[in-house]
């Protein structure tokens, strides 16, 4: 046994100096080998110190399962933190660890260095230790059974936050609003406002724009529309308690936590795909081993039919972006001054600078787009149909799937709708419908956390439609 | 060469035994699958491939309320990327859709991030479906029967002594002694078998419940039962025999349809075969009769004769309803009377039996499907303090 986790750390000395050679920059590791069953819990919950919720465990059961039936397994996890935790599953050979240790290496160089990830929290580990911790004594305090069902509510609008990265200065997302909110109403406060105690007058105004004045019910609440949605709620809604808004606010933090991992799947798998096949053919492999990690990697890297393998697409683009820098055409050099051999250089800022989006916008090309066979399918009739190859169609929807991390993109359109305080969401529609059964199941949630009717704006079959719920019943309405 | 403790890692073996999250997490959603079936208990009680199968199979329920739901795109509706292996081609068919087609993830690169139409459905066997059910019920009225019927004596050979009569001696068992005991001593073989390598069967008494119970299920089949009193009617016979047969060695049941007459008739006939004409429910009550006293002798028997109509009767038939289910109920643990009355029209025989006063006559009118469950429940509830002698 000794000799085993002898020849592991030998092997990951050896594996983090040819990374360093190669210049990958990433957080101190800390590897900790752990059974199946804690490893898809992991999975599970995105983080070992997550809070409890039902949810996960029916994600662990499937996830469990599909690992006991032989269906998929995972060799690895790894958490953006400083220090960097990785987990390797026990069992693995030493070429498969080998394999991991130079996949999270890249990962974690990734978390460190990609620009989405700049703000993100790397002590998340111990918050959401904190943030489990917490939840467990409102259950203590509130009942089991309260917690649970208000956390399903949360859960259900969780993807709508909003995890732009450029904040204003001193930012206070209520002071601002507010802020703005007073200016629009014109002259009067927004002029006077000039020494640093004016906003402590604010404090005494009571939940601002009530007044029937003319020119105050033009002034909208919140003056533009707002993306983030849980904080709306958590911050303007008139029925939670204070524990509710502190999950709320920790579950958003969560959220914003993961999302620059929605951001970049493909870059990230991509990135650590690349650099374990570039570290692996450093090492002195025996032909058994050789073997043994051919077959790991073509299984990590893949192409599936029907279905795109994030980690092929995002080494294929990274692979031909070193390419076309290594060897620019004539055409590059004259007009953009490309230097030839710039490729790993290049490569680098891309890791830096892009998300998925800007990634696929820049550099997947119409040579790319043929050479993976890459399509576009839709459903017509009963039967799943290839519909369009053109390159450019298939980059822009494959962009298209990506906006927002593949959630709909939904604002809050009115927090004082009908002028009686009730909610009204807007769905950005830009050619992909809702799930009317989704979003018919979903409003309930969002009613009880806003306590009062709330409806939602949305298109369906090119007319705008408008869906309510007032905690009784549903009302569909064409617009 | 590169040495360990030159780099910043740490590799860590723990004991991970005591994080049971995943699994405490699991078990509270497995809880949630199990109330949510309990919601649905009357929907399912009436579910047809249960009711139409051989009570053997699996069935599955779909578990709406454990579904994730959140603001989700319609995977069917908007176009998705996918990959070839460089010989796709505009026109190309994919695939047919089948619910499985809108599985999570994988599709156009969402791996996962993305919930889906994950159709939650849970499997459940009707054993368990029957587990479920049956906990919140109870048999009324079991009376004592005649020891002698009720229980068998047998004896059953399962302990091996070292005392006990030459004649029961375990031939196989006392040479493997011998053999043992050799053995340690050092001189393998069998030879020399003492009174210490003796061993003997021995047994035990066994008292097996032997107890019977018939179902007189009794049905109008007259021109007003169509397809869905039958239906309710049905559903309600099924479960009934499962849950006799829970509590019962041996339940038969006998089928009785009628009209105007009664006759004994199979189950297949019971359930489908539809009659014209007017109805007089005396007569079934009278064949009934007649069955239980010339073969099932209620000092051997548990009798439960229950009757399904919907409510027509020729109304100077009523009265001797009453008094020959008097007559019945003195024979039988209880006597149960639905009704299926969907659009609650004043029926002649609900009339004349809202006048009987008496425990064991139980009745209960079946306005829609669901409520096959709540009858279920309405004759075989919990009573107070256990069931009465």
């Amino acid at each position: 046994m000794s000799s085993e986790l002898e020849q592991l750390e030998y092997a990951i000395a050896e594996i983090m100096e040819i990374a360093d050679s190669f210049g990958l920059d990433y957080y101190p590791m800390r590897y900790e080998i752990c059974p199946a069953d804690i490893i898809y819990t992991f999975g599970a919950y995105g983080m070992p110190t997550r809070f409890s919720h039902w949810s996960f465990g029916k994600m662990f059961n499937k996830m469990k399962m599909q690992y006991d039936f032989g269906l998929s397994k995972i060799y690895e996890l790894v958490i953006n933190s400083n220090p960097c935790y990785a987990f390797l599953l026990e069992g693995n050979s030493l070429i498969q660890n080998k394999l991991i240790i130079a996949h999270v290496l890249a990962h974690c160089d990734f978390f460190k260095n990609n620009v989405r990830f700049s703000a993100t929290n790397r002590d998340m580990v111990e918050s959401m230790a904190a943030t489990a911790e917490r939840i467990s004594r409102y259950e203590l305090a509130y009942g089991a059974e309260t917690v649970e069902s208000f956390i399903d509510a949360v859960l259900a609008i969780q993807e709508h936050v909003d995890p732009q990265l450029i904040k204003p200065m001193r930012y206070d997302k209520r002071q601002q609003m507010e802020e703005k909110i007073r200016r629009a109403k014109g002259g009067r406060q927004g002029s006077v406002k000039a020494g640093p105690y004016d906003d402590l007058w604010a404090l005494d105004e009571p939940s601002s724009g009530r007044n029937d004045d003319a020119k105050e019910a033009a002034v909208h609440f919140p003056p533009e529309p707002e993306k983030d949605i849980v904080w709306f709620i958590q911050e303007y809604s008139e029925v939670l308690e204070d524990w509710q808004r502190d999950i709320m606010s920790m579950l958003r933090e969560e959220m914003l936590y993961f999302w620059p991992q929605m951001e970049t799947k493909i870059m990230n798998e991509g990135w650590a795909s690349y650099w374990h096949q570039r570290i692996i053919r450093e090492l002195d492999l025996t032909s058994d081993e050789t073997v043994e990690f051919a077959k790991l990697n073509a299984s990590v890297v893949q192409p599936s039919r029907q279905s795109l393998n994030p980690y092929y697409l995002g080494l294929k683009i990274f692979e031909d972006i070193e390419r076309r820098w290594d060897n620019p055409t004539e055409e590059e050099r004259r007009r953009f001054g490309r230097e030839p051999g710039k490729g790993r250089e290049k490569i680098f800022e891309v890791r830096e600078l892009d998300s998925d989006i800007s990634f696929l916008r820049s550099y997947l090309t119409k040579d790319l787009v043929r050479d993976l066979d890459l399509y576009i399918f839709e459903k017509q009739g009963p039967e799943w149909k290839i519909t369009d190859k053109s390159w450019e169609n298939v980059r822009d929807q494959l962009i298209a799937s990506r906006v927002n991390g593949g959630s709909p993109y939904i604002v809050v359109q009115d927090g004082d709708y009908l002028r009686s305080g009730e909610l009204l969401l807007k769905h950005q529609y830009e050619g992909i419908e809702l799930d009317l059964k989704y979003l018919e199941h979903t409003l309930p949630y969002v009613y009880k956390l806003w306590g009062r009717p709330v409806h939602l704006e949305t298109v369906v079959e090119d007319k705008r439609a408008l869906f309510s719920y007032d905690g009784q019943k549903h009302v569909r309405k064409m617009l | 060469m590169p040495t360990p403790d030159r780099y910043n890692f740490v590799v860590s073996k723990e004991d991970w035994s005591l994080h049971r999250k995943g699994y405490q997490d699991q078990q509270r959603h497995q809880e949630k699958v199990r109330e949510v079936i309990k919601q649905n208990l009357p929907d399912l009680v009436t579910e047809e491939n249960i009711i139409m199968s051989d009570g053997k199979q699996i069935i599955k329920v779909p578990l709406r309320n454990l579904e994730e739901y959140r603001f989700i795109h319609n995977y069917q509706k908007h176009k998705h990327v996918g990959q070839g292996d460089g010989s796709s081609e505009v026109g190309d068919v994919l695939g047919q859709d089948s619910p499985k087609d809108n599985g999570k993830g994988g599709k156009g690169g969402k791996a996962g991030d993305q919930p889906g139409y994950d159709y939650v459905e849970a499997e459940i066997s009707i054993e368990e479906l029957e587990d479920m059910l049956f906990e919140e019920m109870e048999l009324p009225y079991i009376e004592e029967k005649d020891k002698a019927d009720l229980e068998t004596e047998s004896i059953r050979f399962n302990d091996i002594r070292k005392k006990g009569l030459m004649s029961n001696i375990d031939k196989k068992r006392t040479i493997l002694e011998n053999l043992r005991r050799n053995a340690t001593a050092g001189t393998p073989g069998i030879h020399g078998i003492t009174p210490d390598d003796l061993r003997y069967k021995t047994w035990e008494d066994v008292v097996v419940p032997h107890s019977n119970a018939v179902i007189l299920a009794m049905m109008d089949t007259s021109g007003s039962m169509g397809a869905f009193e039958k239906y309710c009617a049905r559903s309600f016979f099924f479960w009934m025999t499962r849950f006799l047969r829970r509590q019962y060695e041996k339940v038969e049941i006998v089928f009785l349809a009628h009209h105007t007459e009664a006759k004994e008739v199979s189950e297949e006939e019971f359930f489908t075969r539809g009659e014209s004409g007017g109805t007089i429910c005396s007569s079934v009550y009278q064949k009934a009769l007649e069955i239980i006293d010339t073969r099932y002798p209620p000092s051997s028997y548990n009798i439960y004769p229950f009757h399904f109509s919907d409510g027509d009767n020729l109304t100077s038939d009523n009265e001797r309803c009453v008094k020959l289910i008097g007559e019945l109920m003195k024979r039988s643990n209880m006597f149960g009377y639905g009704e299926v009355n969907q659009y609650n029209r004043g029926s002649t025989l609900m009339s004349a039996y809202r006048t009987i006063k008496q425990e064991k006559f139980m009745y209960y009118v079946i306005k829609e499907k669901g409520e096959v469950y709540n009858a279920l429940k309405r004759f075989f509830h919990k009573r107070e303090g256990g069931a009465a002698s």
